[in-house]
């Protein structure tokens, strides 16, 4: 399955690789705000729609409450890098350990703290889905995805009520604004390239194999618990990771930002671009975002606020009816063969 | 009454039924025997509208029904007791007949025909307050045969009605259907006990994998050698 | 007020929440138990419900006329969604019906954010005050909201009109057979789309008539009201036994019962006798269970939830569904 290093298979997504940095460079150095912005939407939604690819499309489960794992993440990561002062300030009622950390410190001019701090509190957030893994597996079909909203809805409910921590309902600022295109495009590429690496691997067909059919699957001897369970927590570590970017993106939020309308854009961002299909969910990202700026700018031009969400919600009803693998189903665009052509 | 013209049929990815064909006249009743597997619950599917053809045409009466919706199909006078009974566990006896007459609109003709079943099955009288799943796999049965007959017919299609029973009430089924022939009801039946259906029926096809490989009267397939090496045991 | 009276005003109260519960968990055990599809739009319904009524409370209709408006106005919606949006994809996975289910919320939510702008209503909008339903009624020193002895004596009767319904019409029974076995009742001759259409419409009504009673107890609304209320009528439904009505009429109940019970818990530590337990439980009864108790509700609700999938899938009442779950 590993085949041998080829420059035909590694020149695709190196040469794409390389136009990446260019882009980036370019628009790192433009100075363009609304651009920056909308690239650093574009990283963050790929690794949420990945990590959610992964944990949904693979291995059939489908979990609704993965953004409360953003949510943990973007909390935890967000009162580890607030400096001393802040959270003294701002968190009063913090307990002594947690209050002394602050993970704003630096390497040089490398931000170590923020990488510290995101990658604490995705293992903590790993954990966590670690349990929940372990309760829901035992599920499936529909009743898995509503107990995973109702995970959704505990985190929420906890996250309003932990005031010492979170804030509870007020906004949670100050949070210092680490996350730039670097950041986010560099842990998108890591998040693509492990989840394409999952795919391939015979553990990824293993999953995709318990996909099709749980039982058949089980008599081949294929185990059925680790593989599911493996993969959720994988795709929640790197959710996690996807909330620590986002705090320190948008720098205040508050639970409400994390709850059912984000979690049905990145649903329809992986139905879109087709469920099991890497390339799929690069595309669906793409094409969601652009669309809903698009109809952005016809909301505001038209003063029909809502009609995006309606627009978007009706193109998802459209696919499932229509074409429910989305626009990739499970295949790729094969990189490779485009090279080969030449 | 029933016509069936180079059926095919899909179930799932495999091709179920391969060109099936076969007539029913008024009156008759006609067998479908092979083993398991064949297609035979397949071809009585297909007849009542839960599968679709893939081509082939099936004519009732004249008229065209292949891919109409089951409801519209039973409303045409067909009635399918289907394979493995499939009663509704969660009514009584008496609700699963009614529902056998559900589409009827006479209702002292309902009433009748449930008396009458009640006097070909005592048994289901003696439980007609009884939910459908305490009753044992021989009254299951009759109750499925009797929820058919509730509607009827003018076609009934009887799915392996002796699966699974033991010998005795094998007998009694096989003698109610033999009543319902005297009284004129044409049946399509399927069996995979060959020697019964062979006794009891005018003309029969052989299925195997999917396409009909014998065909004719009852009493010259029963001594017909390959049908007797394979599915008499002699 | 000593400890008697209070159970007993609580005990209205979950009958009423209950009630609530029981109403719209039929609706929603209905269409699964025939189509195994959960309609999370039912909520939505609920929601749009409670805009036709508030909407036509603003015309200076007639209270009856609102109402009438309301219930039909809803099982329309109801039926439009059936048609439109489930009846293409029967038979496709559950989780994609499950998902468009979550689509056609988001379109009744934002289709009714827009119409409340464009008709420049305020959101949240201040519900109407209905004269019959507001204020107490008195029965010694038991004070129970009105709103809650309606809510209790609707739900009772309808739920009565609906249980005599589906068992003695032949709709009723062939809804009850298509539930238990699809296909079969298909053979019957049992026209599934009236059947399932049925469904919906009279799962939308009773949908209906929570919603107006939510409203009126919430006194405001939003067009994400409907989310909540949907979750917790999902969990009714499960922990009942999902997919049968009597499953979702006491899991209706059930979850009333916890969910005031949580509530009251608190609540007793000032009306204790002194002397029947020692003060430090009071003290904890007083101060420190009420913060965690009623703030995190609504999160113990879907830990029952989840329990109670782990454990006991078929519910309280419900029958085993074991492929289901496994």
């Amino acid at each position: 399955m590993t085949a041998s290093f080829s420059w035909r298979r590694v020149g695709g997504p190196l040469a794409a690789i390389l136009a990446l940095s260019v882009v980036l460079t370019i628009l790192q150095a433009s100075g363009l705000a609304f651009w920056q912005g909308l690239f650093v939407n574009l990283g963050i939604f790929l690794i949420l729609v990945l990590s959610l690819n992964l944990s949904n499309g693979f291995t059939g489960v489908f979990s609704l409450g993965h953004i409360g794992f953003m949510a943990l993440g973007a909390y935890a990561s967000a009162v580890l890098t607030l400096p001393l002062r802040e959270k003294g300030d701002y968190l009063p009622n913090l307990p002594g350990w947690l209050a002394g950390v602050h993970f704003d410190f630096y390497l040089g001019p490398f931000p170590s703290g923020f990488l510290a701090a995101t990658l604490i509190a995705a293992v903590f957030v790993s954990l966590i889905a670690l349990l929940v893994g372990l309760v829901l597996m035992r599920l499936s079909g529909h009743f898995v995805a509503v107990a995973t909203l109702g995970f959704l809805v505990i985190v929420r409910v906890v996250l309003f009520n932990a005031d010492n921590f979170t804030r509870g309902s007020r906004t949670f600022s100050n949070v210092t604004p680490y996350t730039n295109l670097w950041w986010v495009w560099a842990w998108a590429l890591l998040v693509l390239y492990i989840v394409w690496r999952i795919k391939r691997s015979s553990f990824g067909r293993a999953m995709l194999a318990q996909r099709e059919d749980r039982w058949a699957a089980q008599s081949i001897g294929i185990a059925v618990m680790p593989p599911r369970l493996l993969a959720f927590v994988i795709s929640a570590f790197f959710t996690a990771v996807a909330g620590s970017l986002y705090a320190h993106f948008i720098t205040s939020f508050s639970p409400t930002v994390f709850y059912f309308d984000l979690t049905f854009r990145v649903i329809t961002m992986l139905v879109v671009g087709g469920m099991g299909s890497v390339s799929g969910s690069v595309i669906g990202v793409i094409l969601v975002v652009g669309l809903a700026e698009l109809l952005r700018r016809i909301e505001d031009a038209t003063l029909l606020y809502g009609i995006s969400q309606i627009i978007l919600a009706m193109i998802f009803i459209f696919i499932i009816v229509f074409r429910r693998e989305g626009l990739l189903g499970q295949r790729e665009i094969a990189l490779d063969r485009w090279f080969e052509r030449r | 009454m029933l016509e069936l013209r180079e059926v095919e049929v899909y179930y799932g990815g495999i091709r179920a039924l391969k060109g099936v064909s076969l007539t029913i006249a008024d009156g008759e009743l006609v067998t479908l025997i092979g083993s398991n597997g064949a297609g035979k619950s397949t071809a009585l599917k297909t007849i009542s509208g839960l599968l679709r053809p893939k081509a082939g045409t099936i004519l009732y009466n004249g008229q065209r029904i292949e891919g109409t919706s089951p409801h519209h199909i039973v409303g045409l006078g067909v009635s399918h007791c289907p394979e493995g009974r499939r009663i509704f566990g969660q009514l009584t006896v008496e609700e699963n007949l009614r529902l056998g007459a559900v589409q009827r609109r006479d209702r002292d003709g309902v009433k009748a025909d449930l008396e009458r079943v009640y006097g070909l099955f005592p048994i289901l009288k003696q439980r007609r307050q009884q939910s459908g799943a305490t009753l044992s796999g021989g009254e299951q049965q009759m109750l499925a045969l009797s929820r058919a007959l509730m509607s009827r017919p003018k076609l009934l299609l009887l799915d392996e009605p002796s699966l699974g029973l033991a010998p005795l009430l094998v007998e009694t089924i096989f003698n109610t259907i033999r009543q319902l022939k005297d009284e004129k009801t044409t049946i399509l039946l399927v069996e995979q006990n060959a020697r019964l259906a062979l006794d009891v029926a005018d003309r029969a096809y052989v299925m195997e994998t999917g396409r009909i490989t014998l065909d004719g009267p009852a009493a010259e397939l029963k001594h017909n050698p390959q049908v007797e090496h394979t599915y008499l045991g002699t | 007020m000593n400890l008697v009276y209070y159970a007993l005003q609580q005990l209205i109260n979950a009958l009423s929440i209950g009630s609530l519960y029981a109403l719209m968990a039929v609706g929603l055990a209905m269409v699964f138990g025939i189509l195994r599809l959960i309609n999370f739009a039912h909520g939505d319904l609920m929601m749009i419900a409670a805009y036709f009524a508030a909407f036509a409370l603003f015309a200076n209709l007639p209270l009856p006329l609102a109402i009438g408006i309301m219930i039909v106005g809803t099982i329309l919606v109801g039926l439009i969604m059936e048609r439109v949006a489930y009846r293409p994809i029967r038979g496709a996975p559950d989780v994609a019906a499950l998902l468009t289910s979550f689509a056609v919320g988001q379109i009744l939510q934002n289709g009714t954010l827009l119409i409340t702008r464009l008709l420049q209503k305020p959101s949240p909008l201040a519900f109407p005050v209905i004269g019959i339903l507001s204020g107490v009624f008195a029965f010694g020193p038991i004070t129970v909201p009105r709103v809650n002895v309606v809510s209790l004596i609707a739900g009772i009767v309808l739920l009565v009109l609906l249980s005599l319904f589906v068992t003695r019409s032949n709709l009723g029974l062939s809804m009850r057979a298509a539930a238990e076995d699809l296909h079969a009742a298909q053979l019957m001759g049992i026209d599934i789309n009236r059947v399932i259409a049925t469904a919906f419409a009279i799962g939308s009504g009773l949908a209906a008539v929570a919603a107006l009673l939510y409203a009126v107890q919430a006194g405001q609304l939003t067009p994400y009201m409907g989310f909540t209320p949907v979750l917790k009528a999902f969990i009714a439904a499960v922990i009942g036994g999902f997919g049968t009505i009597a499953g979702a009429v006491v899991g209706g109940y059930a979850l009333g019962a916890l969910e005031v019970f949580l509530t009251a818990i608190p609540g007793i530590g000032d009306i204790l006798p002194p002397g029947l337990v020692s003060p430090e439980v009071q003290t904890f009864l007083k101060t420190w269970l009420p913060g965690s108790l009623t703030s995190y509700r609504d999160a113990f609700v879907f830990v029952a939830l989840i329990l109670m999938l782990l454990f006991r899938p078929g519910g309280i009442v419900g029958r085993r569904e074991r492929e289901e779950m496994q």
